[in-house]
């Protein structure tokens, strides 16, 4: 231990603390800006680069970043004095001189770091008014980049190299003209992007933010020809609270099922229902893959990769081509349910396919991508219309002067509004895999599964294994979160190391509960266990626990799909993937 | 070229290769040096003046004696050539004349080496800028 | 082996190079065997000789003639005259600047005469294409003394005790350097050298690397051993092609006889050498951003620490010398520490190399002993402002450093002094300023300079010397205000304070030195909109002479602002605040009464004002 003054306060800390770290121990806060950490996922960016956070060290001749300067034993620190606080504000006038004045209509408004700073720091004038750094708005299916907006805090570049290893982002140009994108600037299209959208969940501005399809909604909405489905997503209703100031864990699923009703959907339904469905056509692949492997099939491809999260899809497609015949082949819930929701029941109420619009509320970003896919269509049309995420529902519901606070509780309507568990638990990492575990173990041993809850395959290190006794059979299981993690499981895969007969993979880290769609979380990991104990406590309540145990799964199969791994049901709700390249392709912009 | 293995073959490499650049090394201080200078006008060639040039190079290396030997145009002496002119560090420039080897060794070991005076000193008649 | 008479040595630095020295080495050349003088005469291409001012420059051995501005066409009579008749080619000689006289050699040239050429000693006087030359100049000596008598701690212990110190701006001792490095474990460790030189204006590294190459790979491996590293990087950027071609030949020289490789003189020491090649930022000559742009990721600093010694390249133990340290290596291990430790100052030891340029007679490269004063580097090897014009500043450091006029001409130049006059020692460009200079312009130029190299990492210096640019900018466009030199004090300093390397640490010096030393040409351009030297082009003024008008009114109907007033036959005045300087009055007047002024009169100007 060493002791060092702060603001003369004494503390004592562990060698190799930061002075940023050490002086939040000693009560004393620093103000940051482009430091950003998630402490229970080992992740922190702290480039130096905004040097918002800097202090004076007795001794030293310039200011030093706290963020990045390790306390040393006798520190005399001084954080808050005038040549420190001039600093400070000098340097935040400086970049707040490079970004747009148009707080008013930004998308990031009210959630923008540098907005609060300035609010904090009482910034009333601009003295330092000169040329803005101005670069091309760059859209993708899921996200936009609107790079004015950059202070270069390097957070995004940070998730997207070290922790998802996509490798899409980077600092680009010198000097004033510096900011962060694709390589050569090219469109994050055709980038190796994956939409994940972890840039978008750390961005501090509004640089980098989810194309809003609210206005589609709206008209959708508004055009009495059209039957307007909504289905939700499991991790949304863990986090949708805290856009409305409840604390970071409350369940908001019958509120939000009201407001979406309230905001004029005909039909409310759960993502949940076919988190179920991907459950029995995902497991029932397993489970052949298994047996086929067990009777000595040498060609069979283990272990079997989930295939729910559209992020981990693109990044296979485009880092691992080799290998598109491991994933499932099973389609995602939302996509499932999109290709449900206009067949099976369109057909139910009588309505067209070109009459219904399909809308999913997702915590996610690359599902407004995947929802766009070509083989997500027939005719054009696609299965699911629009995708909006958790935050756009919130903003939405705002909009609408919906005082979701006092809503009463309401109910998802029938039939694809029933779900189990097991579909709850898809919201965060490790619960794909146990639901599959739920339902395979039955239908593999024929016995009932006593104990529902696989506390092994739980938790939040980035790679865990675990293996589960199917009767006898020891069944080795991987799950993945985080894409960087996935990476090394799929090299294994790739060198032909793999131990594992399943693996669960969610891209963002803690899973859907963390994804580039929900409300911000601003660094406070806490947050996410908060939702993960959440979606735990939904499982706890259903009186349903296993997919194959939904009485609307069952009608659906006996009413329309027949079995699990039908030809209809490949149809429906199986797909095939395809390889992206990583190639640089350069288009010039004019 | 064999491999330098140890400090003594590089000091072996060294005093090979130090002659050739000798010259250089000398030239930075020309006036502490001897100078010699050898008429090489087409009379002095005729009568053998690149021989003795050849031989006060060599053998002054040789002998170890610092000095800087060059050639120059016709000194006018053209009855005399081979004419060879030489400055000891501090004493007025000697000219000697009909300077072959033989005599040429002579200069050396008495004129450079002692400083005593050889016969064939041609007097100057003018001085050189 | 054949013995030359003479030796033609021809600069083939990269200064001369451009001016045509490789013409004249190959014209010299084709002479040389015309004539039949091969076996004579030979012709070499070595490394600057720093009199880049009047390149290409011939040096004629043994009579040690120094041959200025040679020109290819002047081959054929150097061989004929001097070669073969030994008559001085006059015409070619250094002319001294004060008595007209001709120079015939260095020695006597006052460019030469107070230099102490420790780090330049070989340029201009090897081939550096010929390890054989270098070996003759005691070239892997101190290497082979090193490996078989001392031990690292010992060589260590030596360059501490010779005092010297880091060449390539901050002036950090170079033997606690490599002490550091050697104290931290490691399985690989790396030695790098930093040949990113960037300062605009100098380029001794580069003669050094073009002039002397097995200096710096034998102070490189010596460092290797000291610090327990195996391998050697040279980070240089490829606008060097010249300095690159040398150093390769000499690595596979130097390899081919056992100088660098496996088992170094027979000991269990082996080190060698890879070149690296940087994209030419400044901000790469940063050890940190170096180290970065080497391992391929985007050249830019990071904080220190860790430093390189902990955690360098690819993670392991790295220590970065610059060219210029490097080369002075070698000469203290054989002459001893105390030997170099006798030349220079207190806390600077040793000579120090800098790119004389700017409003000098004598342009170039020189090597002073620390402790020379400002005046003695101007006037007597610099030979004077040019023009006979009046001194008025020089530039030293670099983009990072500060201007130091007058009242340092007596100051003896080391680190610390340099640094307590508001500039510091940089890599060594010296830039000398006359009354034609503004002082508000070189500003602006630097922070143009350093806005154009700015890696973008940090705020304050990504944004922040952007806007002391633009402020300087407005200044020098007399739209200056009396807060614009408030705001320029606050960010030059909070800049200062708060970047992340030393870049931005240093960045704002040109401001705020030329602040501190020129105020009032500051104060000029804000209130009186006036530039005294004239070189801010928006203010100069159109002022009609009050001896050369006659009234014709030409001018008046010529104004499209109607900015002249005056009756006919009567003194023209130009209302300045009106004035757009469209040029059209000057143009139009046959009397020659109108012209560009950087001033004007302002009582007149006030009369019209009122009426």
């Amino acid at each position: 231990m060493i002791e060092l003054t702060i603001d003369s306060k004494k503390v004592q800390v562990e060698e190799g603390t930061t002075i940023l770290k050490a002086a939040r121990k000693a009560g004393v806060e620093i103000p940051t800006l482009c430091h950003f950490e998630l402490c229970d996922m080992g992740i922190e960016n702290k480039p130096g680069g905004c040097r918002i956070c800097v202090v004076e060290v007795e001794g030293r001749r310039n200011l030093a970043p706290s963020c990045m300067t390790e306390a040393q034993n006798g520190m005399v620190i001084h954080t808050h004095n005038i040549r420190v606080l001039n600093a400070r504000t000098t340097v935040l006038k400086l970049i707040i001189s490079d970004h747009p004045f148009d707080c008013l209509v930004c998308a990031k408004s009210g959630q923008c770091e540098l907005q609060s700073l300035a609010i904090q720091f009482g910034i009333r004038s601009q003295p330092y008014e000169g040329e803005q750094s101005r670069y091309r708005k760059d859209t993708s299916p899921s996200i936009i980049r609107d790079v004015d907006k950059c202070i270069m805090c390097r957070r995004c570049e940070m998730m997207c190299n070290e922790v998802q290893t996509v490798g899409a982002l980077a600092a680009v140009n010198r000097g004033f003209m510096s900011v962060v994108a694709p390589a050569f600037e090219m469109n994050l299209e055709d980038s190796p992007c994956t939409y994940c959208g972890q840039c978008v969940s750390v961005c501090p501005t509004g640089a980098l933010t989810e194309v809003d399809h609210t206005n589609d909604i709206i008209r959708a909405l508004s055009d009495p020809t059209k039957t307007v489905v909504v289905q939700t997503a499991p991790a949304v209703r863990a986090a949708l609270g805290e856009e409305f100031d409840l604390p970071p864990g409350t369940l908001v699923t019958g509120k939000m099922v009201s407001a979406l009703r309230e905001l004029g959907f005909d039909y409310i339904f759960d993502t949940d229902f076919s988190a179920d469905l991907t459950i029995m056509e995902e497991g029932t692949e397993l489970l052949q893959r298994l047996q086929r492997y067990l009777a000595g099939d040498t060609e069979v491809r283990l272990p079997i990769l989930t295939s729910c999260c559209p992020g981990w899809v693109n990044f296979f497609e485009h880092n691992f081509p080799d290998l598109l015949d491991v994933p499932s082949t099973a389609k995602s819930p939302q996509q499932m349910f999109g290709a449900i929701a206009k067949s099976y029941f369109a057909e139910k109420i009588g309505v067209s396919r070109k009459d219904m619009i399909v809308v999913s509320i997702m915590p996610c970003l690359a599902k407004k991508y995947e929802c766009q896919r070509d083989e997500f269509k027939a005719d054009g049309n696609p299965d699911v219309d629009y995708s909006i995420s958790t935050r756009e529902l919130a903003a939405f519901i705002k909009q609408a002067n919906i005082d979701f606070l006092n809503l009463p509780d309401g109910d998802f309507d029938d039939p694809l509004g029933e779900s189990s568990g097991a579909g709850v638990i898809f919201g965060n990492t490790g619960g794909v895999i146990e639901a599959a575990c739920r339902t395979a173990y039955e239908l593999y041993t024929g016995k009932t599964l006593e104990k529902v809850d696989f506390y092994a395959l739980r938790g939040m290190e980035g790679i865990r294994s675990a293996t589960v006794d199917f009767d006898g059979l020891p069944l080795n299981i991987g799950i993945a979160h985080g894409l960087g993690n996935a990476r090394k499981l799929l090299n294994d895969v790739r060198a032909g190391k793999s131990q594992y007969h399943a693996i669960e993979i969610m891209a963002c880290p803690g899973g859907c509960i963390g994804g580039g769609g929900q409300p911000y979380h601003h660094g406070n990991s806490e947050i996410l266990s908060r939702r993960i104990a959440a979606i735990y406590t939904e499982d706890e309540r259903k009186v349903i626990r296993k997919s194959h145990e939904n009485p609307s799964i069952i009608r659906l199969y006996e009413e329309y799909l027949g079995k699990p791994g039908s030809h209809k049901a490949h149809q429906l709700l199986h797909t095939e993937y395809f390889p992206k390249s990583n190639e640089v392709t350069i288009h010039l912009h004019g | 070229m064999t491999e330098i293995r140890t400090l003594a073959d590089l000091k072996r490499r060294q005093e090979e290769v130090m002659s050739r650049m000798r010259l250089r090394d000398r030239a930075e201080d020309p006036d502490s040096l001897v100078q010699v200078k050898v008429a090489m006008a087409t009379c002095g060639i005729a009568s053998g003046a690149k021989e003795v040039m050849e031989f006060f190079v060599e053998e002054l290396d040789k002998r170890k004696i610092d000095a800087v030997v060059t050639q120059t145009g016709c000194m006018g002496y053209c009855f005399a050539e081979p004419t060879v002119e030489v400055t000891l560090p501090g004493r007025e420039a000697m000219v000697f004349g009909y300077v072959d080897t033989r005599k040429a060794d002579e200069i050396i070991e008495r004129y450079i080496k002692e400083g005593e005076l050889v016969d064939g000193i041609i007097p100057q008649n003018y001085n050189t800028i | 082996m054949s013995r030359y008479k003479m030796h033609l040595l021809v600069c083939g630095g990269t200064g001369c190079h451009s001016s045509e020295s490789n013409l004249v080495y190959e014209m010299l050349r084709d002479e040389v065997e015309r004539k039949g003088l091969e076996r004579d005469v030979q012709v070499i291409r070595t490394g600057c000789f720093g009199f880049c001012e009047k390149g290409p420059i011939l040096k004629i051995l043994p009579d040690n003639t120094f041959y200025t501005q040679v020109k290819p066409v002047d081959a054929k009579e150097i061989i004929d005259e001097h070669i073969i008749k030994g008559r001085r080619v006059y015409r070619l000689l250094y002319t001294d600047p004060e008595t007209e006289e001709h120079v015939p050699d260095s020695k006597h040239m006052g460019f030469y005469k107070k230099q102490l050429r420790i780090a330049l000693r070989n340029c201009g006087s090897i081939d550096p294409e010929n390890i054989d030359e270098s070996i003759a100049r005691d070239a892997y000596q101190a290497l082979g003394k090193v490996l078989t008598e001392y031990t690292p701690g010992e060589t260590i212990d030596l360059i501490k005790r010779s005092g010297l110190r880091g060449r390539g701006g901050a002036g950090f001792p170079t033997g606690l350097k490599w002490e550091i490095a050697a104290r931290n474990e490691a399985d690989q460790k790396y030695m790098v050298c930093n040949a990113d030189e960037g300062d605009p204006g100098a380029f001794m590294d580069r003669s050094i690397l073009e002039g002397d190459p097995h200096s710096i790979l034998e102070a490189m491996a010596i460092c290797g051993y000291c610090i327990g590293a195996t391998k050697g990087l040279i980070y240089i950027r490829a606008e060097y092609p010249l300095a690159i071609k040398r150093l390769k030949i000499a690595i596979a020289q130097a390899r081919e006889y056992g100088l660098l490789g496996e088992h170094i003189f027979g000991t269990g020491f082996s080190f060698d050498v890879q070149l690296r090649y940087g994209a030419g930022a400044f901000v790469c000559g940063e050890e940190t951003a170096l180290i970065h742009s080497m391992e391929g990721k985007r050249g830019e600093p990071s904080n220190k620490p860790p430093f390189p010694a902990q955690s360098g390249y690819l993670g392991n133990p790295t220590n970065v010398n610059n060219v210029e340290t490097l080369a002075n290596i070698p000469v203290i291990i054989l002459k001893g520490a105390e030997w170099f430790s006798s030349i220079g100052t207190e806390r600077s030891k040793g000579t120090k190399v800098f790119a004389l340029a700017g409003k000098i007679n004598n342009v170039g490269l020189i090597e002073v002993p620390m402790g020379i004063t400002l005046r003695e580097i101007i006037y007597e090897i610099g030979g004077g402002i040019k023009n006979g014009k009046k001194f008025k500043a020089v530039q030293t450091g670099g983009p990072s450093g500060g201007c130091l006029t007058e009242k340092h001409l007596n100051t003896p130049i080391d680190y610390e002094s340099l640094t307590a006059a508001g500039s510091m020692m940089g890599s060594g460009g010296m830039i000398v300023l006359d009354e034609d200079d503004c002082m508000v312009s070189v500003a602006k130029f630097y922070l143009g300079f350093i806005v154009e190299e700015s890696c973008g990492k940090c705020a304050p210096c990504r944004i922040g010397n952007k806007r002391l640019y633009e402020t300087l900018g407005r200044i020098t466009e007399g739209k200056g205000m009396q807060e614009d030199i408030e705001k320029l004090r606050n960010l030059g300093s909070v800049v200062k304070d708060t970047s992340l390397c030393g870049l931005g640490q240093t960045s704002p010096n040109p401001v705020l030195s030329t602040l501190d030393n020129f105020m009032d040409e500051y104060l000029e351009h804000v209130h009186d909109k006036k530039c005294r030297s004239g070189q801010c082009r928006d203010l100069l003024y159109y002022v009609i002479s009050e001896e050369d008008c006659i009234g014709c009114m030409a001018c008046k109907r010529v104004c499209p602002t109607h900015a002249i007033s005056g009756e006919k036959k009567e003194v023209h005045v130009i209302n300045q605040e009106i004035c757009i300087k469209c040029g059209a009055c000057m143009e139009k007047c046959q009397f020659d009464a109108i012209s560009l002024m950087n001033d004007y009169p302002r009582v007149n100007y006030q009369l019209t004002m009122d009426n």
